[in-house]
């Protein structure tokens, strides 16, 4: 029944939302933000441990949809080891994927959400972790909100 | 009593052109009708007929056109008094929507007889938009907002706690008719009674009820009842507020203008009496005269059928997914309105709606405007499915299948 949804459904993505990856707060946390998507009420909360420009460990908990939960899991399996410049270039590779379905250049599994963009009303739950973690690279203490995203 | 008549209820469904149409290749299911419903034919039409043959200025042209505009306004006003009983049409303000009615008689009669130590009496179910304006006058005033409680998952309000909540300090009493995010009909005639016997100004939102079953503002006994055209078959941008007398001809004016005066100086102006001093500016003229044609519309057919119809779909609907597997279900288990709150376990309602969409069903996820209501029931959101008299039990049974096969699709 659901065929068409198998872009935006991929098994990756039922797999992230039914198990989180590093789903759990963390004590050491050097910087931490909040995201919140006031039309779902999805709300997160990312941590991550810094080391200079390194993420050395990121997790996150929170409620939210299936696209944002397996979004956040994703992304903190892509940004442990990273450096801030690194995840602040997959941030406008995702950001150009989810909102036109263009994927440029590689960005490994996070191409399970190129299909997002057919789905309007659901760029926001897919884009929510990653405003997340640049606020939380930023050093942003304000929870950001989806609120203003241009879809 | 009204006879009960039988309604030929598949030919009043063919008034509506535009649920004759597929959605992702599947035939439409409108199960959003909480949040707007859909237009018939008979309003469309006058909509295009007025502006087609009648376009004009209202109350200011002294020409044909603006007569006859003047003559649609007006007469939509006298048949909005007789669509809930009120005694006579100056009583009739025609607003945005319930919003701005709730608004306008915050910022009006609550400016005016709210201070600082007052109490504004809730419910915990209600739409933001009979919160959030009392919040805001709260912060003006310096008046505290207190809150019917609501009983949990069933969604009634526990009036064990209403006459300790009835203090002196309590000078309004708002509340909704039928919740929206929950079905249920709260005992409105009641509470109003209550309220009134202690000198408590009292507003009901009948957003939910206006087009959904007879509502009397006589035999309700509030103060103010306000509701919005678009939810019952009329045009969006078109609401009502109804007053009585006494009150509306008390308060302040709400927005300054064109419209609501009897003569301006420089310095000072002189107000017309209600309801003109309420309707500052051009108003929306097409949407009166569309709502009138949509409530000729519905009391052709008769609200007390159209109630009685909605809530055979939605117990119909409730008991259907009552029977499912891992459904939490949200509202009274009997007597509810004409919609269903639910969720499936572990599945979030967006994804249940983005689904049933694939499918063809129009459903609502989300908090419904009830944030704080939904956090007092430890959710985020509910998947809803809120029926209107076009409706069908087949339809209903279309959407359990499509619920069942969510489930499948999440590995339940
Ligand atoms: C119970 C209730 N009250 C108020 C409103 C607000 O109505 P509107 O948005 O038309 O002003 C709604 C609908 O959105 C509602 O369901």
């Amino acid at each position: 029944m659901f065929e068409d949804l198998n872009d935006l459904y991929q098994q990756v993505i039922l797999d992230h939302c039914k198990k989180p990856r590093n789903f759990h707060e963390m004590p050491q946390a050097t910087c931490s933000a909040q995201g919140h998507n006031p039309l779902c009420g999805d709300r997160l909360q990312l941590f991550l441990a810094l080391d200079g420009d390194t993420i050395k460990d990121i997790s996150f908990v929170g409620s939210g949809c299936c696209i944002s939960k397996a979004s956040a899991s994703l992304l903190t399996e892509f940004a442990k080891g990273k450096t801030k410049a690194d995840v602040e270039k997959m941030f406008g590779q995702v950001h150009e994927m989810v909102t036109t379905g263009n994927v440029q250049g590689d960005v490994g599994k996070l191409a399970v959400f190129a299909g997002v963009y057919k789905f309007p009303a659901r760029v926001k739950c897919a884009i929510l972790s990653w405003h997340a973690v640049m606020a939380a690279l930023k050093g942003d203490a304000k929870p950001v909100s989806t609120e203003n995203e241009q879809t | 009593m009204k006879m009960a008549k039988t309604i030929d209820w598949p030919s009043l469904r063919a008034d509506f052109p535009i649920l004759d149409q597929q959605v992702h290749g599947k035939p439409l299911i409108y199960f959003d009708n909480a949040a707007t419903s859909q237009k018939p034919r008979a309003v469309i039409d006058a909509l295009v007929h007025y502006y087609e043959h009648d376009n004009a200025n209202v109350h200011r042209g002294i020409h044909e056109l603006s007569n006859r505009a003047t003559a649609g306004y007006e007469a939509a006003r006298t048949r909005a008094a007789r669509f809930i009983n009120a005694r006579n049409a100056d009583e009739i303000i025609f607003t945005r929507g319930t919003t701005e009615g709730i608004n306008l008689v915050a910022s009006s009669w609550g400016a005016k007889n709210l201070k600082s130590g007052d109490v504004i009496l809730l419910t915990e179910m209600e739409h933001h938009s009979n919160l959030v304006p009392w919040q805001l006058l709260a912060q003006r005033t310096g008046a505290k907002l207190a809150y019917v409680p609501v009983t949990g998952d069933e969604g009634l309000l526990d009036l064990s706690k209403l006459d300790s909540l009835l203090t002196k300090q309590v000078k309004l009493f708002a509340m909704v008719h039928i919740s929206n995010s929950m079905g249920t009909v709260n005992p409105v005639a009641d509470l109003c009674a209550r309220a009134r016997k202690l000198g408590i100004t009292t507003l009901v939102d009948a957003a939910q009820s206006a087009g959904h079953c007879p509502v009397d503002v006589q035999a309700i006994g509030c103060d103010f009842l306000a509701f919005s055209g678009h939810k019952i078959c009329g045009p969006t941008g078109i609401g009502v507020l109804w007053g009585r007398q006494e009150l509306l001809d008390a308060m302040p004016p709400y927005q300054g203008g064109g419209e609501m005066i009897l003569s301006v100086e420089y310095q000072k102006t002189e107000f017309k009496k209600a309801p003109h001093r309420f309707e500052a500016g051009t108003p929306d003229i097409s949407g009166p005269i569309g709502l009138h044609a949509a409530m000729d519309y519905l009391d052709a057919i008769g609200r007390e059928n159209i109630w009685k119809h909605d809530q055979e779909l939605a117990t119909y609907a409730y008991e259907k997914l009552a029977a499912l597997k891992n459904i939490r279900l949200f509202g009274p288990k009997t007597g509810r309105a004409g919609l269903v709150s639910f969720l499936i376990k572990d599945v979030h309602a967006h994804d249940v709606v983005t689904l049933a969409d694939q499918a063809g069903v129009a459903l609502r996820g989300g908090h419904h405007c009830t944030q704080p209501l939904m956090h007092k029931l430890g959710v985020e959101s509910t998947a809803r499915a809120s029926f209107y008299f076009y409706n069908t039990k087949a339809e209903v049974d279309r959407f359990v299948e499509v619920v069942k096969e969510i489930q499948k699709f999440f590995g339940q």
